[in-house]
């Protein structure tokens, strides 16, 4: 059932050879179960487990606090960076588990990509910003074609392709943000990692970044955090619901519920969801 | 209406049928107007004035200094100032072109020394912000900073000139780059720590490596504060003497080519020097 794919990289010279699937297959890409997972001695996150699912969206929404963008910086092994980071748990990336002591977390990362909440290109021209992915790697095919390739992907070709060594922080917030999309999938990873991408954006940007998730969701598997509801709504396939449980005297999140979007925000099974999801707290 | 005292109601004739007509009849706007028979007003004039003219004292040593320098110093500015050496005791006319060059010399080599050595230290002082080791290596340099120079010359005496046998220009440019580098590493620390930490997390969030991340955005992104660090210590360093006296002294001349002192640009001379510090001197030169 394992597709076979090329990354780019040194050896193949940066070709892909991923077919697009005729329908939503059944793998489970990331399999993330999280028992306890403490920064330094605040534990943070509690008996959590979700699986990602091949070409989908999966949402995380929840209320500030409860975890959800520490569960999300698991999946790449982002939470290396900060200090006093532990769990108990494991992450399955096809299998896998990639906190195993024998994997680099860099070759992780390039496999797992990620968009996070402010956009933030580098401070050089927007093709060396796409290009930044593939000149880490060693790339040695054309840099060029990669580049529009990743910037058509992202939707942002069109409005800066006579300007592409302007400065990337010349853009506006919304094309910044594509920016940042298109140096994520110019590498091809295979899952696409969004920590609130639309939240520091205007609502047009917004809608023109979640089109361009349902369609980059035929290509790679997104997950995302959001706070906005009906985002999650229009773009998820499945969504999971976390909440704080503050019995023990701190914060902790938890998975309340998991499921797919539609069955969630029409008939959540939890209180807590139904809470959540009809306003009463947010 | 308030019954306030403050406001001077001597031009109020009637009680409350004048305020509600007037519902300004209570203030007195000649105790708004700037008067100078009002004493506020006539404090805050005296003062300003004596703030004024404080500063104008102030910077007459500035002005005075200028001035001599801008007329006494233009009336002799030459090309020849640039190009020709000193002349002999208690005569007029000459250059200092040789000390140009020396400057240009020592603080080169010391720039080449400290700066991938400072930038470098910075790097590391940016990235491992909490360990043991980044902590003293902070603290030394921000002792350092404080150094007296001519300490730096006496211990570049002791390490390099009794060493090598003599006074040098490289002696001079190591002397000159103990006091290069403090500044050189906490103002690159400085600015890579300004980089903003969502970048740095994009670079790591793409799969780049730390020596990645540091090499092609930290330093890019940094490089004009880094730039300023290396300009301000060269400009410290270029104007230091007293380093300079215990590791490359003075001279009278060009740098020696072939062991002969040049006493004129472009003129070999077959004299040869007899005093063993200015023999030992152009040996270190020619080798």
């Amino acid at each position: 059932m394992d597709t076979e794919v090329s990354r780019v990289d040194s050896k193949t010279n940066g070709t892909t050879s991923r077919p697009l699937p005729a329908e939503n297959t059944d793998d489970v890409v990331i399999d993330c179960k999280i028992n306890e997972l403490y920064y330094g001695t605040f534990k943070a996150v509690r008996d959590t487990q979700i699986p990602i699912k091949k070409n989908s969206i999966t949402a995380f929404i929840g209320p500030s606090g409860c975890g959800k963008s520490t569960v999300l910086r698991c999946l790449n092994r982002m939470n290396d960076l900060v200090r006093g980071f532990r769990f108990q748990g494991h992450v399955k990336y096809r299998g896998k588990d990639i906190y195993d002591r024998s994997i680099d977390p860099v070759a992780v990362r390039r496999y797992i990509g990620m968009v996070f909440q402010q956009p933030n290109p580098f401070a050089t021209s927007i093709f060396n910003n796409v290009a930044f992915g593939l000149r880490i790697n060693k790339f040695k095919g054309s840099k060029i074609e990669k580049v529009e390739q990743a910037l058509k992907r992202a939707a942002l070709w069109d409005e800066v392709k006579d300007k592409l060594n302007n400065s990337g922080l010349s853009l506006s917030g919304g094309q910044q943000q594509r920016l940042c999309i298109a140096r994520a999938v110019a590498t091809d990873p295979e899952v696409l990692l969004m920590d609130e991408p639309c939240s520091a954006l205007d609502p047009i940007a917004t809608r023109k970044i979640e089109e361009l998730m349902l369609e980059l969701k035929n290509r790679y598997t997104i997950a995302i955090v959001t706070h906005n509801l009906q985002q999650a709504q229009r773009v998820a396939d499945k969504t999971g619901f976390l909440y704080v449980d503050t019995t023990a005297g701190g914060r902790t999140g938890y998975l309340v519920e998991y499921g797919d979007s539609k069955q969630m925000f029409e008939d959540p099974k939890e209180k807590h969801t139904q809470d959540y999801i009809r306003g009463e707290f947010s | 209406m308030s019954k306030d005292n403050s406001f001077s109601r001597k031009e109020l004739n009637s009680a409350d049928n004048e305020l509600v007509q007037n519902p300004f009849a209570g203030v007195d706007f000649a105790e708004l107007e700037l008067s100078l028979y009002r004493p506020r007003t006539l404090f805050t004039i005296i003062l300003s004035c004596l703030v004024t003219v404080m500063t104008f004292v102030a910077l007459i040593p500035l002005f005075a200094v200028l001035w001599m320098l801008i007329w006494r110093g233009g009336q002799k500015l030459s090309l020849a100032l640039f190009t020709e050496l000193p002349p002999a005791p208690l005569e007029q006319g000459g250059g200092f072109g040789n000390a140009i060059i020396g400057t240009v010399i020592m603080v080169g080599l010391a720039t080449l020394i400290t700066v991938p050595l400072g930038v470098l230290t910075g790097v590391f002082l940016a990235q491992a912000q909490d360990s043991k080791l980044a902590g003293g290596v902070r603290f030394a340099a921000k002792v350092l900073t404080g150094f007296p120079s001519i300490l730096a010359g006496v211990f570049a005496y002791g390490a390099v000139v009794l060493a090598m046998g003599g006074f040098s220009a490289i002696a001079g440019a190591i002397a000159l780059s103990i006091l290069m580098l403090p500044t050189i590493i906490l103002t690159s620390e400085s600015a890579i720590a300004m980089v903003p930490a969502k970048m740095k997390e994009a670079a790591i969030g793409i799969g780049a490596t730390s020596a990645q991340t540091a090499l092609m955005v930290l330093l890019p992104t940094a490089m004009p504060g880094i730039l300023t660090g290396i300009m301000l210590a060269v400009a410290r360093a270029a104007g230091e003497t007293a380093p300079l006296l215990f590791t490359a002294l003075f001279s009278n001349y060009w740098i020696a080519t072939n062991g002969q002192v040049e006493l004129m640009p472009g003129c070999p001379s077959p004299i040869r020097s007899n005093s063993p510090g200015q023999r030992r001197w152009c040996l270190f030169l020619s080798s």
